[in-house]
């Protein structure tokens, strides 16, 4: 569903991706690991259009998406939740999520939609008018993607949904990245510094080190690869 | 006391004006964290604007009653100034949109130079008439004050003008687009806005809000000419930092507060035993003050970055 061949990205003069290849296989969860400034966010921002790659090709549904800008590639049903969740600070919870639904008119699908992400979150419900920046950092972090389903993607993008997080808020929202994978066979790219987390829930994932991908496999075959194990399960 | 309360009103009217102004400077503030400093000349040209239009409708005009003459000398040039704004901004500062914030400020003021003297050239260097489109008429029965009709428009109009505003930021898809916008420009992008229409978006309603204004000082300082946006732009743009640049209830309350400083000050000068010009510093003095004890300005909020 999506495929990413020989990506290039530089800031400056400073190369950040050599190369990057993966691909996303519809309604699977892939995850892409690596420590911190590997690259998995600026793998992510030339994705969504959100910075210019300089080299290779990014590939959605069948159709070359390189380059395009942020809005086309979420109006094609790939959406990217960034690092640090973004919500909008200033407007209320309901403002956020009509925010994700945009480009969408349909009234009654975005109100079915609203009462879907609350069944999701129920904490966003209790907290429906309050504005996005007095929730705990979890709450944001289930806003941010409860908003960007609001576009009703096929495919999510999720960076880093743990950083910073209390962990019993972490496990309710992987809880949910599972569930929106089975119940609605939403595809799923996940980046995660915490490869525990990731590759428990994932099918296949790619290991990401300065800026190529090092090893890929099975996320089952990762989980018992002694060099993962190593520099990122901290056995 | 009828002294003050009559220079509190005329300042109110004056600083409704400056409100008008003022909300151009903070909604492009907003969207683009920089100070478009032509501001100030595209609330000239509405002014110019409404004069021409007048001329050119002028055998039309006279046949209606002037409300409706107001109305269609106001929209048009709103709509010309909108146009205008959004042309600035589409070929001065767009090209610069990822340079520094510097680059673009410095072509802020190469804009605003162009633009006063290519007015200069168009429509001459001396002061020009404007028509009274409004009658001049006081108001009666309010005692021992002067309220001119001129100076009901200007509340009228501006009051609308500001409820129309609150709409469509509040209420509307772009309005919503615009407060994400200022809030997170990358996440907004993520959500399917086309910065580059809410930016333009932006431009033409702040230009079309300066043209009203153009109109209104123009009909209650009856003359133009193609420097009389430096002043009342700079007010503005004090106005916007006093109420907090960005924040848009801010702004017009700072343009009320400048206009009434301003005006008492002239007001009571000779008392005060302050010469009258140095109304022109008020502002000045108040941006300093600003600066130096609450540069969020009233109603902002400090900016924080949240991780
Ligand atoms: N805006 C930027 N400007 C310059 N360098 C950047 C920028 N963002 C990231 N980098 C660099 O690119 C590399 C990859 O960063 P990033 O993609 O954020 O890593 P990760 O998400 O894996 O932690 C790092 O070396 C980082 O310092
Ligand atoms: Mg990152």
């Amino acid at each position: 569903m999506l495929e990413v061949n020989q990506l290039e990205v530089s800031y400056g003069t400073i190369k950040a991706l050599h190369g990057v290849s993966l691909k996303v296989p519809e309604k699977s969860i892939v995850t892409l690991i690596g420590a911190n400034g590997a690259g998995k966010s600026t793998t992510l921002r030339a994705i969504s259009g959100l910075i210019r790659a300089g080299g290779g090709q990014v590939k959605y549904d069948g159709k070359e998406i390189t380059n395009q800008s942020p809005h086309a590639v979420v109006s094609k049903g790939l959406c990217h939740v960034p690092e640090g969740r973004m919500v909008f600070a200033n407007l209320t919870v309901e403002e956020n999520l009509r925010m994700g639904a945009y480009l969408r008119r349909d009234k009654a699908g975005i109100k079915e939609d609203v009462d879907y992400a609350f069944t999701m979150f129920p904490r966003l419900k209790e907290r429906i008018s309050q504005l996005a920046g007095t929730l705990s950092g979890g709450e944001q972090q289930m806003l941010a993607i409860a908003r960007a389903l609001m576009s009703k993607p096929k495919c999510l993008m999720l960076d880093e949904p743990s950083l910073g997080i209390a962990p019993m808020l972490v496990r309710a929202i992987f809880d949910q990245i599972v569930k929106i994978n089975k119940e609605r066979g939403l595809t799923i790219l996940l980046v995660e510094q915490n490869a525990n987390l990731a590759l428990a829930i994932s099918h296949y994932g790619y290991v990401l080190e300065t800026g190529k991908v090092i090893l890929e496999d099975s996320a089952a075959a990762l989980r018992q690869n002694p060099q993962v194990r190593e520099a990122y399960l901290g056995d | 006391m009828d002294q003050f309360v009559q220079q509190l009103l005329n300042g109110l009217f004056l600083g409704a004006i400056y409100a008008l102004i003022a909300l151009g400077y903070t909604m492009v503030y907003g969207v683009l964290r920089f100070i478009n400093f032509a501001h100030g000349d595209v609330f000239m040209l509405g002014a110019f604007g409404g004069l021409y239009v007048h001329k050119a409708l002028a055998p039309l005009l006279n046949a209606l009653p002037w409300p409706l003459a107001l109305a269609v000398v106001m929209l048009a040039s709103m709509a010309i100034c909108a146009a205008l704004g959004i042309a600035i901004e589409y070929f001065a500062y767009r090209p610069l949109r990822n340079r520094p914030r510097l680059n673009v400020l410095i072509t802020a003021i190469g804009v605003s130079l162009f633009i006063e003297y290519t007015g200069q050239l168009v429509f001459g260097a001396t002061q020009q008439p404007f028509p009274a489109i409004i009658p001049r008429q006081n108001i009666s029965g309010l005692g021992g004050l002067t309220v001119t009709m001129t100076q009901v428009i200007v509340v009228v109009v501006t009051t609308a003008l500001l409820i129309g505003l609150r709409y469509i930021v509040m209420r509307t898809r772009l309005g919503l687009a615009m407060r994400a916008l200022s809030l997170n420009p990358t996440a907004a992008a993520l959500m399917g806005v086309n910065t580059s229409v809410v930016i333009s978006f932006t431009f033409g309603l702040g230009s079309a809000l300066a043209a009203a204004g153009g109109i209104l000082y123009a009909s209650l300082y009856p003359s133009v000419d193609p420097f009389m946006g430096i002043q009342p732009g700079i007010k503005a743009f004090v106005a916007a930092v006093l109420g907090g640049i960005g924040n848009i209830p801010g702004a017009a309350l700072g343009g009320m507060i400048i206009g009434v400083v301003e005006t008492l000050v002239t007001g009571y000068s000779q008392k005060l035993g302050i010469p009258s010009g140095y109304k022109e510093g008020v502002a000045f003095i108040i941006l300093i003050l600003i600066l130096l004890f609450k540069p969020s300005g009233l109603l902002g909020k400090v900016e924080r970055e949240k991780v």
